[in-house]
């Protein structure tokens, strides 16, 4: 095992202790295991939670700040928070114009937010729900656990996050993260398994040479294995599988997003040839963001999202941000 | 009669057993799902079995609502909710006697099963924990000596998982491929009834 760890015991709330040393403009309770921005609640603005197991860093933690997250769960690694730490969390940051919880579409994620709804509701917080399910890689019907959740949480973070910053209302920054999710979709492709510290070895088992593709975040086995094909064949197939679902009928924001293992070299060279294939569908990008953002321990291989957007959300997008992880305009 | 020292012993041995299992379980969940259910399961009952030792409620029923809220509160994931659920409507269910029949609590236990059902949206069949909970809990009667024959319909219906395909929870996402794989719901199910038996008969 070649993990920088004590054991696998601490490892989330070593990860913290670190967190909260390197960035003093967060509040982070080690023990509850809940990160809130140092001024949060902030008056007359919906507060924003997400959260989720941990290994996909910096989701969510590293957007928690101005004009994204005002708060953040980290569960164990690869497993949901409990509603604990979600009713702390939304207690923290609600500043009397409710909270909006933003929700990956994984079982176990979804049952303990509305566990946490239902108990932070009780003691009088107004709660609304974006539920992220953008990944076109699940898309038979038989699975009504339905798609999971993956890049486009990053887009309904930032976007929904900007129009709480202005001070849009509880219903009007809900409405906003749903477009959001109705209007991106991700496919992912997986080069190596990764690793999770309890098991202290690959998840499973992906032979050099082959690939698998429509991989999730959780280091869970895609639906279809290849043998290894270059970066512009991915990009070919990867695009193709998200236009195929997307469908856009104007610009996009397209994210590229590496899955922990896979250095920004290889990215930027992916990125190419994702621009490549929109330009030959004619689609119009209208910005990029290309890195580590969404990740699964260290896995290698990349995601890629499409968001197609409108004026609005395009400047909701462009809006300053200043978190650990994503940070311009400020 | 079962009282709440009976369903404080069941639980605590279920404590034992996942802690003894937990690398198993996580082996199984790493083939088909994200390789956590067994360090997660032991979090969760290792929490239970130490609020119960310390605070130990009067009631069976309140036994299984401290334990069931407990699971809610320490173990995450989709496993939480559903056992959490499991055990606090079964507990719920048994109400407030000091003590409760074989009888009651099968009865109870198929409530709490079905309350699991409703929350996961899955059935039987669909390569989840209930394949292992349903014919467990039809296999339950008025008595004791039921408990066995509800461990041995639990172990079956684990064994039974191995050829499904998985159309809940995670394992889904792989779709044929989950085909060959035992659920590690319903392996960890298989277990809390080993272990209810196990306690009837003194074993544990």
């Amino acid at each position: 095992m070649r993990m920088l760890i004590n054991v696998p015991e601490t490892v989330v709330a070593d990860a913290l202790r670190g967190m909260a040393a390197a960035h003093p403009e967060l509040a982070v309770d080690v023990e509850n295991r809940v990160i809130v921005r140092r001024d949060a609640p902030v008056a007359g603005k919906v507060g924003l939670v997400s959260g989720g197991g941990s290994g996909h860093e910096p989701l969510h933690g590293g957007f928690v700040g101005f004009g994204m997250l005002d708060g953040a769960c980290p569960g164990e690694v690869f497993t949901s928070p409990v509603p604990d730490q979600m009713v702390r969390a939304a207690a923290a940051v609600d500043s009397g114009e409710g909270v909006l919880f933003i929700v990956k579409n994984y079982t176990g994620d979804v049952l303990n937010f509305d566990m946490a709804a239902e108990l932070a509701e009780d003691e009088g917080v107004r709660l609304g729900k974006v539920l992220v399910n953008d990944d076109v890689a699940v898309t038979d019907s038989l699975y009504t656990a339905g798609r999971r959740g993956t890049g486009a949480t990053l887009f309904v973070e930032k976007i929904a996050g900007a129009a709480a910053e202005e001070r849009a209302p509880l219903e009007r920054v809900e409405a906003i993260g749903r477009q959001v999710n109705e209007s991106s979709r991700s496919f992912g492709v997986a080069l190596s398994a990764c690793s999770t510290p309890s098991k202290g070895g690959p998840t499973f088992d992906l032979p050099s040479g082959e690939l698998e593709l429509g991989i999730g975040i959780h280091g869970e086995p895609g639906r279809e294995r290849r043998p290894m094909m270059t970066s512009r064949e991915i990009a070919d197939f990867a695009v193709d599988a998200v236009l195929e679902d997307l469908r856009p009928s104007g610009p996009v924001i397209a994210l590229v997003n590496g899955m922990g293992a896979t250095p920004l070299l290889e990215l930027y060279g992916f990125n190419a040839e994702v621009q490549r294939v929109l330009a030959e569908r004619d689609v119009a990008v209208a910005r990029t963001l290309v890195g580590n953002y969404v990740t699964s321990l260290d896995m290698a291989g990349t995601s890629v999202t499409l968001c197609q957007v409108d004026e609005e959300l395009l400047r909701l997008w462009d809006a300053p941000v200043q978190t650990p992880a994503l940070r311009w305009g400020r | 009669m079962l009282d709440a020292e009976f369903f404080r012993r069941w639980l605590a041995a279920v404590a034992v057993s996942v802690d003894r299992e937990a690398d198993r379980l996580t082996e199984l969940d790493s083939a088909i799902g994200d390789a956590d259910h067994g360090s997660n399961l032991k979090r969760g009952f290792t929490a239970v079995a130490a609020v119960l030792e310390k605070e130990p409620p009067a009631t069976p029923g309140a036994v299984l609502m401290l334990a069931g809220r407990q699971l809610v509160s320490t173990v995450g994931g989709a496993s939480g909710p559903l056992y959490g659920t499991l055990l606090r409507r079964t507990g719920k269910a048994l109400g407030d006697d000091a003590e409760v029949t074989p009888g009651q609590l099968a009865e109870a236990l198929r409530t709490g099963v079905a309350a699991v059902a409703q929350l996961g949206g899955a059935k039987a069949g669909d390569k989840t924990m209930l394949d292992a909970l349903e014919p467990a809990v039809a296999a339950l009667g008025d008595s004791t000596e039921s408990f066995a024959a509800a461990r041995e319909a639990a172990e079956q219906g684990a064994s039974d998982t191995v050829p499904l395909q998985a159309r809940k929870g995670r394992a889904s996402y792989l779709g044929e491929r989950s085909i060959g794989h035992q659920d590690p719901g319903a392996t960890s199910s298989a277990l809390l009834l080993a272990a209810l038996a196990d306690t009837a008969e003194g074993a544990a």
